[in-house]
């Protein structure tokens, strides 16, 4: 691939496939497979965590100079803990009836290695345009691959797909999928393909 | 508050509820340093003993700021002060007790900011523990985070010798292992209820 | 590796350390309040709503709810504050005490399960029942909202206490499914075994405590306080 010098759009697509953060850098696993029992689930909790993602991006490169090098991960913990915080809130304000289907886990952002990640390895060396670029991209990427885990597991468990049925009744629901180990199976079976994808493209260039 | 036995406790959160297979926290860990035995008994034992200190923390804070009726703080003192107290945990122990450091040292900073660890927080004062509750449910939570860890190791030190395909090879077949284990430990489903 | 390229490598000054992390506090915390108070109005509507929608579910011939509970003394009286678990009687459109809502709560499969049933006075029976917070397993135990032949155990599930007044006559006792002889028994669901358990468990415990109480207290409470305090499910 011919790059000499990341474009932005470069750094915004690099998260949807090439640096994938779930499929490609395992990151940010526990959410992405806790709550992803209904693609509803999975959409609001990747879209609430890309915000997060791009806030704090913001906030880490505009201050980049003003924090020094000791005491940046404090820095970094408390600026995501208080934007975990705003969504946690406003969440609840837009919907009580989603706040309570995602439970703890709005709150468990604060720990979802992916922001805290890009905040030491992107946001804090780079612009504020590159960095919200990358924060963009990483965040849709982890809402595609939340809302892809999340659909599976909705279709196959449930028969239906953001509670509209698909099927016609008498439909066998794939009970596993539901379950946790359907969490960890279908997340499986997205790394095997991507992996896939990977060595066809390796093999004809 | 809840009224629950301190049994029923221990065993949801170490078995029922397993953190690792049923409620998916702790995955960094579990499946970074699942693939040796011996570090696995480690990381298990760090990740209980860091449970049982942010458990403690947990419970005092939460007091404090229901006692200042602040609970738009409780994430963010949560994780820093859980944060803080495991470094000065893990200073102490080199001070104190080098055996221990060097078990369990190099693991603590890695699972300060674990999601486990701060589930548990959470899901402790969600549900109303008292204190001696509160630490029943991590000692139960770093039970079965070690045991499901422990498990895993076993499973994968195993899975090393096989011919797995080259595609699955890696975190997919150590994905299909957790679910497999996962699904397992749905039998122990309405014990100790 | 770490090398924030701008930055040189002298000693951060121990001053520096403190501005930054003081300001970065301010911040957040400028944040903090400003969301919470932003939202805080809005979100306690929501959970008014939510309850008072729940409320007319469980009991619709309610016209009339007011929110009650027990003080340190044991005694019951209409509540200003709402508790963890509210209790609200309901009154009909002749101001005529007809029922109660009562909330409980236990241990489903995944976590705390909270719900609302309605008592009946004159039937003396739960004849009512919604989930007001699970995170049980979509697609399993929430069947426990969805089920027909589950709902159907609370159109009438019997909760007379016995003689003395003081426990019930026969305990709520869940029963697997299809097995349910008596109408003090709750008819499980096959394949949710657990969280229709935990629900027939949470009720019994609940109408241990509540009936007898309520009971009791029928005929202080028989006609609707006139003055405020009433929350309205419905008018």
């Amino acid at each position: 691939m011919p790059v000499n010098k990341a474009s932005n759009t470069d750094e915004f697509v690099k998260g949807l496939w090439r640096d994938n953060p779930v499929f490609i850098m395992v990151l940010g696993m526990c959410p992405a497979l806790a709550v992803s029992n209904t693609a509803l689930n999975a959409l609001t909790m990747g879209l609430a965590t890309s915000f997060v993602l791009l806030m704090s991006a913001i906030c880490v490169s505009s201050l980049r100079h003003f924090i020094p090098r000791e005491t940046r991960i404090v820095s970094y913990i408390c600026i995501i803990a208080s934007f975990v915080t705003a969504v946690d809130y406003l969440l609840q304000a837009i919907s009580l009836e989603l706040h309570k289907s995602l439970g703890a886990f709005i709150a468990l952002i604060v720990v979802n290695c992916l922001i805290l990640g890009r905040a030491e390895a992107f946001s804090s060396r780079n612009r504020l345009v590159p960095s919200v670029m990358d924060a963009l991209g990483m965040g849709v990427g982890f809402t595609l691959a939340l809302l892809s885990i999340g659909a599976v597991r909705e279709i196959l468990g449930a028969g239906s797909l953001f509670n509209v049925p698909l099927f016609p009744d008498g439909y066998q629901t794939w009970t596993v999928m539901v379950l946790p180990s359907g969490g960890f199976f279908v997340t499986a079976f997205w790394l095997v393909v991507v992996n896939w994808i990977h060595q066809r493209r390796a093999l004809s260039p | 508050m809840s009224d629950l036995s301190h049994w029923s406790i221990f065993i949801n959160a170490a078995l029922i509820n397993n953190f690792v297979l049923a409620y998916f926290l702790g995955l960094c860990p579990f499946f970074g340093v699942s693939s040796k035995l011996d570090t696995a008994v480690r990381m298990g034992g760090a990740v209980s003993f860091v449970m049982l200190v942010a458990s403690v923390c947990a419970y005092g804070i939460n007091h404090a700021l229901e006692l200042i009726n602040a609970p738009y703080l409780r994430i963010i003192s949560y994780t820093l002060v859980i944060a803080s107290t495991v470094q000065l945990v893990e200073m102490l122990l080199r001070k104190l007790s080098p055996p221990t450091f060097q078990a369990l040292g190099i693991f603590l900073p890695l699972i300060t900011t674990n999601c486990a660890i701060l589930g548990l927080a959470l899901f402790q004062t969600n549900r109303g523990y008292g204190f001696s509750q509160s630490v029943v449910y991590a000692l139960g939570a770093g039970a079965g985070f070690a045991l499901a860890l422990v498990l895993m190791a076993g499973v994968r030190e195993k899975l090393d010798l096989a011919s797995v395909p080259a595609l699955v090879k890696g975190t997919a077949a150590a994905l299909v292992v957790a679910g497999v284990l996962s699904m397992s430990f749905m039998g122990f489903a309405g014990l100790g209820a | 590796m770490n090398g924030t390229p701008a930055l040189d490598k002298l000693p951060t000054s121990a001053l520096a350390m403190y501005r930054s992390i003081m300001v970065i506090g301010a911040l957040c915390a400028l944040m903090i309040v400003t969301v919470f108070n932003a939202t805080e109005a809005r979100i306690a509507r929501n959970r008014e709503q939510a309850l008072a929608a729940a409320v007319n579910a469980v009991l619709p011939e309610a016209r009339v709810t007011v929110p009650v509970a027990l003080d340190a003394a044991g005694a019951l009286h209409t509540a200003d504050v709402l508790p963890a678990l509210p209790v609200f009687l309901g009154y009909d459109a002749d101001n005529q005490l007809v029922g109660a809502a009562i909330t409980g709560i236990g241990m489903g499969y995944q976590d705390n399960i909270r719900v609302l049933y309605a008592y009946s006075f004159e039937r003396q029976a739960i004849i009512g029942f919604k989930v007001l917070e699970s995170k049980e397993t979509p697609g399993l135990g929430d069947r426990v909202e969805t089920e027909a032949h589950f709902i159907a155990n609370f159109e009438a599930l019997d909760a007379q206490l016995d003689a003395t007044g003081n426990s019930l006559a026969n305990a709520i006792v869940p029963v697997k499914q299809g097995e349910k002889n008596n109408p003090w028994e709750v008819d499980g669901i096959t394949g949710a075994t657990i969280t229709s358990f935990a629900i027939g468990n949470i009720l019994n415990d609940s109408a241990s405590e509540w009936v007898p109480v309520l009971e009791a207290n029928r005929q202080v409470f028989a006609q609707a306080p006139a003055q405020e305090g009433n929350r309205g499910a419905g008018e």
